[in-house]
Parts: structure tokens; C-alpha cells; sequence
């Protein structure tokens, strides 16, 4: 799955575009920084309600697909001039990160595992 | 005068300041350039660079101010970071995992879970840390630039 595909399906707001045909190789969610320098790996998609720019480095650093910011949380002006900076793909949505997880672990799961 | 720039792109040297957080990651963002021209793995750059994103932020959180340097030493990547204080009093229990004594604004931005220095230890080949309480700290990261 690209993140163009999950921007679609999950009905997402771009505030960042990135490569919108980069694949997305599995998801991490976490508020702890320090938890996604961790154990997040390359090609995440990142879910989070972190906004300040910290998210950009910790993105970048890790090679991440891109990051979804849950519960329409308002976004530093910084993050998003850091992400384009970065070409690090920034996206919003009212949904919770639970919602967004649960969706997106739907959509990239094999019906049989399910 | 070619030879000197090729040195000086090899080295790099970093001011932070306690509280400074906005252009956090400036050091690492440089080290990756630097390191992804020399050919090194993906995988060994981004150890080198949350070692570096980690020790730049603790100095951010928790200390007055300091400085970051990083050389290419042969095969070797060496990240050196001092500061000025408040220092560490107990060393053992900084690195342990979850052991964290981080102000509520860096708690309210995701930091603060304890896991800084453990991923240091993970991500390096080598790390020496050493702290005078009321000092400073000093932190020397050693990555192998020819895998682990
Ligand atoms: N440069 C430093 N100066 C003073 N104290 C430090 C310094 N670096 C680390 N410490 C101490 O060691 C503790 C553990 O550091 P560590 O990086 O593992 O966790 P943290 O910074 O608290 O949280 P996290 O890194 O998960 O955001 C810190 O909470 C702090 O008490
Ligand atoms: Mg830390």
C-alpha cells in the first residue's frame, strides 16, 4: 500500500506532501519519542498526536512512510516547514489513533489472518 | 586547499541550549548527509543518527548548554558531547530503561520515557559516559562504520 492509497482510504487531510507513491511498510502509533527512535522501523506509518517538530527528526531519522496526526490536533507552523523541508509526509485526521490504526491494520492485513 | 575541505566535511561541531528544542536534530541531519556521501549502509546511519538525535535532545532537556562534535576517524564515527551541567549523580540508574527525571514540558512532548541512553547503547559500538554532579557530562559515542 502507498501512501497516496491510505490518504484515500482513510479520507486523510495532506498538510505535508511527500511522495504520495511511496509504499508504506507496516505502522507504529506512539506518543513517546523516544519509544519510536526505538522500535518504530523504516517505511512506517507513524500515528501519533504529537505535533511539534521533534516529529521531523524522529521521522527522517527513521526513515519513516510518513506520519498521521489523530484527533484534528492543531499542528505547529515549525513541524510542517520542517516536513516539506524534509519531504516527510504530514497528514491530519478526526479520527482517533485507535480508529486509525484499526482501519489501517484492516486494510493491510490478509483476510485470512483476520 | 582541497585537501582541508575534504577534512572539514568529515567533521562537524554543534552549539545547544537547554530548552532549545525547535532546531533539535541539526547535528544528525548533517551526520546522515555526511555519512550517506561516504557510502555507508542506511542501516548504519540511522544508528548513528538516533545515537546523536538522542544525546543532542538530552542536553536539550536536561542540561544548561553544550556542545556536540562528531569525526570520521578512519572507519570509525565518533560522537563526542559535553555540556555544562547539572551533571548526572547516578550513573548506573540514568541508563537504566524507564529511569527518567524529565520536566513536564518535555514529558508533554513525548519525551521523558527513559529509553535515551538504552537506545544510544543499542544503536552504538561503544559508549563512555562520564559525569561530574554540579559539572557537566560528557558522552562519547563510538559507531563502526563497516557494520556492526
Ligand atoms: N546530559 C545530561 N545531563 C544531566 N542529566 C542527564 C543527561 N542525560 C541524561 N540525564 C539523566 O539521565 C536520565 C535518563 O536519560 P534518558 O535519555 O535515558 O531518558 P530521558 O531523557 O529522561 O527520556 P527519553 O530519552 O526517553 O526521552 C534523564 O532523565 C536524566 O536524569
Ligand atoms: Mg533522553
Amino acid at each position: 500500500m502507498t501512501v497516496g492509497e491510505v490518504i484515500d482510504k482513510l479520507k486523510l487531510e495532506t498538510k505535508v506532501t511527500g511522495n504520495p507513491e511511496r509504499t508504506i511498510k507496516g505502522c507504529y502509533v506512539s506518543d513517546m519519542l523516544s519509544d519510536v527512535l526505538a522500535n518504530s522501523t523504516e517505511g512506517n506509518l507513524w500515528i501519533t498526536r504529537q505535533t511539534h517538530p521533534n516529529i521531523v527528526a524522529v521521522a527522517a531519522i527513521k526513515g519513516l512512510s510518513g506520519i498521521v496526526i489523530t484527533g484534528n490536533k492543531p499542528i505547529d507552523p515549525e513541524t510542517l516547514i520542517k516536513a516539506a523541508a524534509e519531504e516527510v509526509p504530514v497528514l491530519s485526521t478526526f479520527l482517533s489513533s485507535f480508529e486509525v490504526a484499526g482501519i489501517f491494520y484492516n486494510l493491510i492485513k490478509k483476510p485470512e489472518v483476520a | 586547499m582541497e585537501e582541508s575541505e575534504t577534512m572539514e566535511a568529515l567533521e562537524g561541531s554543534f552549539q545547544l541550549k537547554g530548552g532549545d528544542f525547535m532546531d533539535a536534530g541539526a547535528a544528525s541531519k548533517e551526520m546522515r548527509t555526511v555519512l550517506a556521501n561516504l557510502g555507508v549502509p542506511p542501516e548504519t546511519i540511522r544508528r548513528a543518527a538516533v545515537s546523536a538525535f538522542e544525546a543532542e535532545m538530552n542536553v536539550i532537556i536536561h542540561a544548561i548548554a553544550g556542545t556536540l562534535h562528531y569525526a570520521v576517524e578512519g572507519d570509525a564515527l565518533k560522537i563526542t558531547i559535553i555540556d555544562m551541567g547539572p551533571g548526572i549523580k547516578d550513573i548506573q540508574l540514568a541508563m537504566k530503561e524507564g529511569y527518567s527525571t524529565a520536566p513536564d514540558w518535555a514529558r508533554e512532548m513525548g519525551w521523558g520515557s527513559g529509553m535515551g541512553l538504552p537506545n544510544i547503547k543499542n544503536n552504538s559500538d561503544g559508549l563512555k559516559l562520564d559525569s561530574v554532579p554540579g559539572e557537566g557530562t560528557t558522552l562519547e559515542i563510538t559507531i563502526n562504520l563497516k557494520g556492526k
